[in-house]
């Protein structure tokens, strides 16, 4: 199981490696120079060609490619804000917590309303209750996240004023960017849950639970859920890359002070080094997640743990 | 089949039999009646999108008029004026172009791409596979809109380089599915009978293993287009997709946002009009996964 775990780990290295040559790649497409970003319109052609010299700009792409992760990797130096001229590492650190908070927060909400309400709505099958929430699912299922935020701002913000509508400072900031960025994957997880918890119930061994006379609590709980909840498992890696993605967007309406916001000015400010350090920190988050993912199916299925074992 | 049929007798037959199965297809898909109303809302969005000169000109999506800012909806305005005085009626019945053309192209493009792609290295699997497939992973660690986001960077904000930047993000999840599907097909024995005789790689997959994995793979199509229109929209919202003054309803929430406290009315209707495009959608391709889902054949 260590070994396992060491394995994965190591093989996110060459993976991040990758990441972050795609979007130097990308970058470099980016036109206009990096010179003149940080100089501003006004500067002479000079002072931009000495500037690129001084950087290494006008260096050919691979050296240049080497020697950021030769920074990256001995100084944990990720360069420079062009627009800001502020180390990009100690803004990252300072920004990272917050889409951490939400991200993690929306997952957990996410995962436990949509499996709760995919539970209930698969037990009664067929009832008002049933149809209101698959008819719910659908409609969250097409809002898109920053749309409903919006909303959220309008109603418990600007009319109600029970809630703040931007900020950091208190838990109470992160509410509505929560919900928001939780209601499209809670509506998935929901009719995914309903629908792997159906096949569940039908299943033998549901049935001699309860001929045997378990209750229905005890059917329901311990024998379909455990089964039930692996394609859901499975699904939460990939939804929580929709979630970081989707973070962006959220960060943008609520005004949170994240790596979303960063990336998106990063990118309209054409700022380089900002876009390349955060986009490979998402990548990160999402790289662990999904081996975290990976080794909760052992603990919800024993077929795989054993696997693992065996492997060692 | 006998063997001395001619072969204009075979094809017909194989015609007919095509036939027989699109209408059986839609035959199980009328039975649902949520999957219809998705199927006539998706289609008149689409008449919306090719008609809309003449339900109201373009000039009108676009003029500014100082004395209408911030209008509410009226009997001349249907849904009101925004922040500049344009009508949004005119710029939410034009904007639908773009969400549509976005939803069709991106996902033409993706299925021809991650078709190839999927087809290629489901087929013959080995080092091309474990190649395309490492580098595919490390495109599926970047967040999808993320990576749109800084191709449009990369190449600069308009339309068709919104529908690069989206093709280039959708392709390696797709592929993924794409090949997975085919690797199930594959190992099937009429593949293998197909090889014994001789047909030609390219035959093979074009002539048995595409037809017969067709089927998860229109409905994977058909709900990605939601997601396409869902994450497009978040691009124009951020100002990276389609350039102002082109009306497009994530642009139209964009300019919303500002005034959201003196005119809530132009955030409704842009936001229903993405809400309404990506239910229908979805509805359309629940229809489908149950008319093509060979269990649930009656």
């Amino acid at each position: 199981m260590y070994r396992y775990v060491l394995k994965r780990l190591l093989l996110i290295i060459p993976i991040l490696l990758g990441v972050a040559f795609v979007v130097f790649t990308i970058m470099d497409f980016t036109p206009g120079s990096p010179a003149l970003i940080m100089l501003g319109q006004g500067a002479t052609d000079e002072a931009i060609a000495q500037l690129n010299h001084q950087l290494g700009f006008d260096r050919p792409f691979f050296v240049r490619f080497f020697n950021y992760i030769e920074k990256l990797v001995l100084h944990f130096d990720f360069g420079n804000s062009y627009s800001t001229k502020q180390p990009v590492a100690h803004e990252i650190l300072a920004r990272f917590p917050h889409t951490l908070k939400l991200a993690l927060a929306s997952i957990v909400f996410s995962s436990v309303l949509g499996l709760s309400l995919g539970i209930l709505s698969a037990v009664k099958q067929y009832t008002a209750i049933d149809t209101t929430l698959t008819v719910l699912a659908m409609a969250f299922a097409a809002v898109p996240g920053f749309w409903l935020g919006m909303m959220l701002i309008l109603l418990f913000a600007v009319k109600l004023g029970w809630l703040p509508a931007n900020g950091v400072t208190t838990w109470r900031n992160f509410i509505l960017p929560m919900i928001a960025l939780s209601m499209q994957q809670a509506a998935v997880d929901m009719r995914l849950t309903r629908t792997t918890m159906l096949e569940t119930i039908r299943q033998d061994y549901v049935r001699t639970a309860r001929a045997k006379g378990a209750p229905e609590k005890t059917v329901i709980w311990k024998h379909a859920l455990k089964n039930a909840l692996l394609p859901v498992v499975t699904n939460m890696g990939t939804s929580f890359g929709h979630l970081l993605g989707g973070a962006a967007v959220a960060e943008t309406v609520f005004v949170i002070p994240g790596l979303g916001t960063y990336i998106v000015n990063g990118i309209r400010m054409k700022d380089i080094p900002v876009v390349m350090a955060s986009i490979t920190m998402f990548a990160a988050m999402f790289c662990i997640i999904i081996l975290i993912v990976d080794l909760l199916y052992a603990f919800i299925d024993p077929r795989i743990k054993a696997k693992y074992t065996r492997s060692r | 089949m006998s063997t001395n049929m001619k072969p204009q007798a075979v094809t017909a037959q194989a015609k007919a039999k095509k036939q027989s199965q699109f209408k059986e297809i839609w035959r199980r898909y009328k039975k649902s009646r949520t999957a219809m109303v998705g199927l006539i809302i998706f289609l008149a969005i689409i008449l919306m999108a090719i008609c809309a000169d003449l339900i109201v000109p373009y000039s009108q999506a676009i003029a500014q008029n100082k004395n209408a800012r911030f209008l509410t909806p009226t009997s001349e305005h249907w849904f009101g004026c925004d922040h500049i005085g344009r009508d949004v009626f005119a710029r939410v019945v034009h904007g639908s172009r773009v969400s549509v053309s976005v939803g069709i192209v991106v996902s033409a493009v993706c299925l021809l791409g991650a078709g190839f792609l999927g087809a290629v290295t489901g087929y013959y699997g080995g080092m091309l596979d474990n190649i395309v497939m490492r580098v595919l992973d490390v495109f599926m660690c970047i967040p999808s809109n993320l990576m749109a986001m800084a191709v449009v960077a990369a190449l600069g904000t308009n339309l068709v380089n919104l529908y690069a930047a989206m093709s280039i993000s959708q392709i390696p999840p797709r592929t993924r599915l794409i090949r997975s599907v085919i690797l199930t097909e594959v190992g099937q024995d009429y593949i293998e009978a197909a090889r014994s005789y001789g047909a030609k790689d390219s035959r093979i997959i074009i002539k048995y293993v595409i037809p017969n994995a067709m089927g998860p793979i229109i409905v994977n199509t058909t709900s990605g287009m939601a997601t396409l229109i869902l994450v497009a929209a978040g691009l124009s919202f951020l100002g990276m997709g389609v350039q102002p003054p082109t009306p497009e309803w994530g642009s139209m929430l964009s300019d919303a946002r500002e005034y959201i406290r003196n005119a809530p009315h132009l955030l409704y209707f842009p936001g229903i009009a993405i809400g309404v495009t990506a239910l229908s959608i979805n509805l359309l391709g629940d229809g489908l996964r149950d008319a093509l889902d060979p269990k649930l054949k009656d």
